[in-house]
C-alpha cells in the first residue's frame, strides 16, 4: 500500500472522488492556479480544469453560500476555507442556512456540502492562523463535524463526507499536513462518519481526543505505560454527533476518563463528553472526569514561549494521566 | 492622477422616481399583449390582495402567530415578476413572500396552512410565514435572515451554468438587503462567472423603519452594481406590465449572454414592516398618497379603459377569489398540526447514530400529552 502524507491523503481523496463523480467540484481562495495555500489542491486545476477547481474571491460567506446553492441544484461542492480562523464570516451561511435547510423545508431540500478548513496552533501563526473553531459547530443539529488524525482516515472520512447527503464541516490540523505519514490505499474507500476508533487499548484510564492531539496522547500513553499506567486512547474522529457507544463502553471498562483537546477548555467538546459520562456512566467512575485543553485565552499569542504554553504536548498529557491514575 | 469611471452600465427604465408615491408613468398600450394573459395577471394581483388581507385578519384572530409580513401594495411588483418566469427558473425570496409563491402556482390552501403552522403546509408547519418552499415549482424558499438567500441563489445560478441547463435564478430581496456584505460578494461572483441571475430589489422606501437614503450611501439601488460593471435598471414596481417587460428582457440577457443584472422595483407597502408594526416612522400624508395610488385598482382601471376587463368579469373574478381564499382558510383551519412524533424528522437525509430518534420522539410526544 502506498505511503502518503496527511496532505497527500486529502488530495488523493479529492482526485479520486472528482474522477468518480462529475458532480464533485472544489471552490475556495487560491485552490486553483496556486493549488491552495498549503498546496492541498495542487495539480487539481491542471487535471480537472477551471470549471471544477474554482478560484474564488476573498468572500467566505459567498463561497459557502454559493456551495450551498450549488448543492441544492444537485452538485457536490467541496469548499475550502483557507484557515479555520476565516470561517467566521461564513458561520451565518453554515449555521443559519446549511444546517437548517432540510428541516425547514420538511425534507424537500438537502444540502450535501463539505466545508474544509485547516486549523490548529503550533506553527507560529499567531492569533488568526491558529484557532480551533470546531466548538462553534458542535452544538448545531443538522451539521456533522469531522476531524481526522491519520492519513488513512483523512482520505476515507473526506470521501465519506463528500458522499454524505448532509452538510459536513471538515477540519484538518495543519501541523499534520506534512509531518504525518501513513499507508493510504489508491482509489476510493470510506471511513464511516460518526464512529470513533480505539487506537490503543488499556484498562485504567480512557483518554478521548482527536486531531493532532491523538498523536501526543499516544506518545504520553507510552510514556506512562512504563510506570504501570495502562491507558486506552480513543480517537473521536467525528465530533458531532459523538460516538456515545464507544465513549461509554470505554469508560465503563476503565472507570476513569481524561479528555484532551487543543480547543479552549470552556465550551470545548470536552465538557459535552464529561456530561455524557456523568449522565450515563456515573456509577462506573472511580475519579472525577478530567479535561485537559488549551487555556481560555482569546487566541494563540505569537511569542514562542507563550505559544508553547498555550499548546498541549505529550509531557503535559502524561502529567495529567499520572495525576488521574493516582486519584 | 484622478480617474473617472468610463463604465456606465446602469440605465433608467421609464422615468421612475426614487419616491414611490411620485411614480405616475404607467404602460397603458396593451395592443401587443394577449388579453387573457393580462386578465390572468390582474386575477393574480387580486388574489394576492385578498389572500394578504385575510392573512392579516387571521393574524388578529390569533390563527397565525409569530412574525408575518404582507405584500399589500406590492402586488404589481410580485405578479409582474412572476408572470415573466419560466418553469425552469428558480426563485429565492426574502420573508415577505406569500404573493410570490401564490403566483408560482402553489395552492392557496397549502400556503395558508403553512402560515397556520399545519402539517399540510408547504413546509409541513416547520417554517411558517417566512419560510415557504416548493421543490416542484423551484420555489427555493423565503429567508428570514436578511440576505441569507443571496449567496445561495448565486450558487444555484452557478449550478445551472455547470450543468449547462437553461433557466435563470431570481434572487428577490428588499432595499435594506443591498447593504449587507453577502450582497456585494454575490454581485462580484455573479458578474465574474457570468451567471444567469437577476437580483430583484423591491424598494419600498424603508428597511423596516429606516429610509433607504439613510441606510444606503447610494440610494439609487440599481446603481449599486456599477462597481462590478453589472447592468442595473429601475422600474415602476406599481406597474405589473413594466415589471414583466423588464424581467423578460433581463431574463434573456442573463440566460443567453451570461449577463446578470440588478432590477430595482420601486414599490410601496400599504402597511407596516410586519403585521404588528404600526409604522409610525411614515408620515400620514405619505401613507395617504401611497395608498391612493393603488396598483390593483389602477391596473383594473387601465384594463377597463382598454376594454380588456369588464365590470362583469371583475365581479365574477372577485367572487371566485373570495371563495378561493375562504376555502384556503377552511383548509388550514381543518388541517392537523404536525405530530410531535415527527419532531426529529428531517434533521438528516440519512440515518445518523447518536442523534435524537424515534424513541426520543415518542418520549417528547408523551411529555406533550402531560405523561411524565
Amino acid at each position: 500500500m502506498p505511503e502518503r502524507t496527511f496532505l497527500e491523503a486529502i488530495r488523493s481523496a479529492l482526485i479520486d472522488e472528482m474522477t468518480t463523480d462529475q458532480r464533485v467540484f472544489v471552490l475556495g481562495q487560491d485552490v486553483g492556479v496556486k493549488g491552495g495555500v498549503f498546496l492541498v489542491t495542487d495539480g487539481l486545476y491542471q487535471q480537472f480544469g477551471a470549471c471544477r477547481v474554482i478560484d474564488m474571491p476573498i468572500a467566505e460567506a459567498g463561497i459557502v453560500g454559493a456551495a450551498i446553492g450549488a448543492a441544492l441544484h444537485g452538485l457536490r461542492p467541496v469548499a475550502e476555507i483557507q484557515f479555520a480562523d476565516y470561517i467566521q464570516p461564513a458561520v451565518d451561511q453554515i449555521i443559519n442556512e446549511a444546517a437548517k435547510l432540510r428541516y425547514r423545508s420538511a425534507g424537500d431540500w438537502t444540502c450535501p456540502i463539505v466545508v474544509r478548513a485547516p486549523f490548529g496552533s503550533g506553527i507560529h501563526g499567531a492569533l488568526y492562523h491558529s484557532q480551533s473553531t470546531e466548538a462553534l459547530f458542535t452544538s448545531t443539529p443538522g451539521l456533522k463535524v469531522v476531524i481526522p488524525a491519520t492519513p488513512y482516515d483523512a482520505k476515507g472520512l473526506l470521501i465519506a463526507a463528500i458522499r454524505d447527503p448532509d452538510p459536513v464541516v471538515f477540519f484538518e490540523h495543519k501541523q499534520l499536513y506534512r509531518t504525518m505519514r501513513g499507508e493510504v490505499p489508491d482509489g476510493c474507500y470510506t471511513v464511516p462518519l460518526g464512529t470513533a476508533a480505539v487506537r490503543r487499548t488499556g484498562r485504567q484510564i480512557s483518554l478521548f481526543t482527536y486531531g493532532l492531539m491523538l498523536h501526543h496522547s499516544l506518545t504520553a500513553a507510552e510514556q506512562v505505560a512504563d510506570e504501570g499506567i495502562d491507558v486506552e486512547v480513543v480517537d473521536l474522529r467525528t465530533l458531532y454527533p459523538l460516538d456515545r457507544e464507544t465513549i461509554l463502553a470505554s469508560v465503563r471498562n476503565t472507570s476513569k476518563a481524561l479528555i484532551v483537546h487543543e480547543d479552549n477548555l470552556t465550551g470545548g467538546i470536552g465538557g459535552e463528553i464529561s456530561a455524557l459520562i456523568s449522565e450515563h456512566a456515573f456509577e462506573y467512575l472511580d475519579a472525577p472526569v478530567r479535561r485537559l485543553a488549551s487555556p481560555d485565552v482569546p487566541a494563540t499569542a505569537f511569542n514562542e514561549a507563550l505559544e508553547a504554553h498555550f499548546m498541549l504536548n505529550a509531557d503535559k498529557i502524561a502529567h495529567a494521566l499520572r495525576e488521574l491514575a493516582a486519584y | 492622477m484622478t480617474k473617472t469611471a468610463n463604465v456606465e452600465p446602469a440605465t433608467l427604465s421609464l422615468a421612475v422616481s426614487n419616491d414611490p408615491v411620485e411614480n405616475t408613468a404607467y404602460i397603458t398600450d396593451f395592443s401587443n399583449d394577449d388579453p387573457a394573459e393580462l386578465r390572468s395577471i390582474y386575477r393574480m394581483m387580486l388574489l394576492t390582495r385578498r389572500f394578504e388581507e385575510r392573512t392579516g385578519e387571521m393574524y388578529t384572530k390569533a390563527k397565525i402567530g409569530g412574525y408575518c409580513h404582507l405584500n399589500l401594495g406590492e402586488e404589481a411588483t410580485v405578479v409582474g415578476l412572476m408572470s415573466a418566469l419560466k418553469p425552469e427558473d428558480y426563485i429565492f425570496t426574502n420573508y415577505r413572500e406569500h404573493g410570490y409563491i401564490l403566483a408560482r402556482g402553489v395552492e392557496p390552501g397549502r400556503i395558508m396552512a403553512e402560515l397556520f403552522g399545519k402539517d399540510t403546509g408547504v413546509s409541513r408547519g416547520r417554517g411558517g410565514s417566512m419560510h415557504l418552499f416548493d421543490i416542484e415549482r423551484h420555489f427555493m424558499g423565503g429567508y428570514a435572515i436578511v440576505g441569507g438567500q443571496i449567496p445561495l441563489a448565486t450558487g444555484v445560478a452557478f449550478a445551472l451554468r455547470y450543468h449547462e441547463q437553461p433557466g435563470v435564478v431570481i434572487c428577490q430581496m428588499g432595499d435594506g438587503t443591498t447593504n449587507i456584505g453577502a450582497w456585494h460578494e454575490s454581485l462580484n461572483m455573479a458578474k465574474l462567472y457570468k451567471l444567469p441571475i437577476i437580483f430583484y430589489v423591491v424598494n419600498n422606501g424603508y428597511g423596516m423603519g429606516l429610509k433607504v437614503e439613510n441606510g444606503s450611501a447610494e440610494p439609487e439601488l440599481y446603481r449599486k452594481g456599477c462597481a462590478f460593471r453589472m447592468h442595473g435598471e429601475r422600474v415602476n414596481g406599481k406597474d405589473p406590465i413594466a415589471v414583466r417587460n423588464a424581467v423578460q428582457r433581463l431574463r434573456l440577457m442573463a440566460q443567453d449572454d451570461g449577463e446578470p443584472a440588478i432590477l430595482e422595483a420601486v414599490s410601496y407597502r400599504f402597511r407596516g414592516h410586519s403585521v404588528v408594526d404600526p409604522a409610525r416612522y411614515r408620515d400620514e400624508e405619505e401613507v395617504r398618497r401611497g395608498r391612493e395610488d393603488d396598483p390593483v385598482l389602477r391596473f383594473a382601471q387601465n384594463l377597463l379603459d382598454a376594454g380588456i376587463l369588464t365590470d362583469e368579469i371583475m365581479k365574477t373574478m372577485a367572487e371566485a377569489i373570495e371563495q378561493e381564499v375562504a376555502a384556503a382558510i377552511d383548509f388550514a383551519n381543518s388541517s392537523p398540526d404536525p405530530q410531535i412524533e415527527d419532531l426529529f424528522t428531517y434533521m438528516y437525509a440519512s440515518p445518523v447514530a447518536n442523534m435524537p430518534g424515534p424513541e426520543d420522539a415518542l418520549e417528547a410526544a408523551r411529555i406533550a400529552r402531560g405523561e411524565f
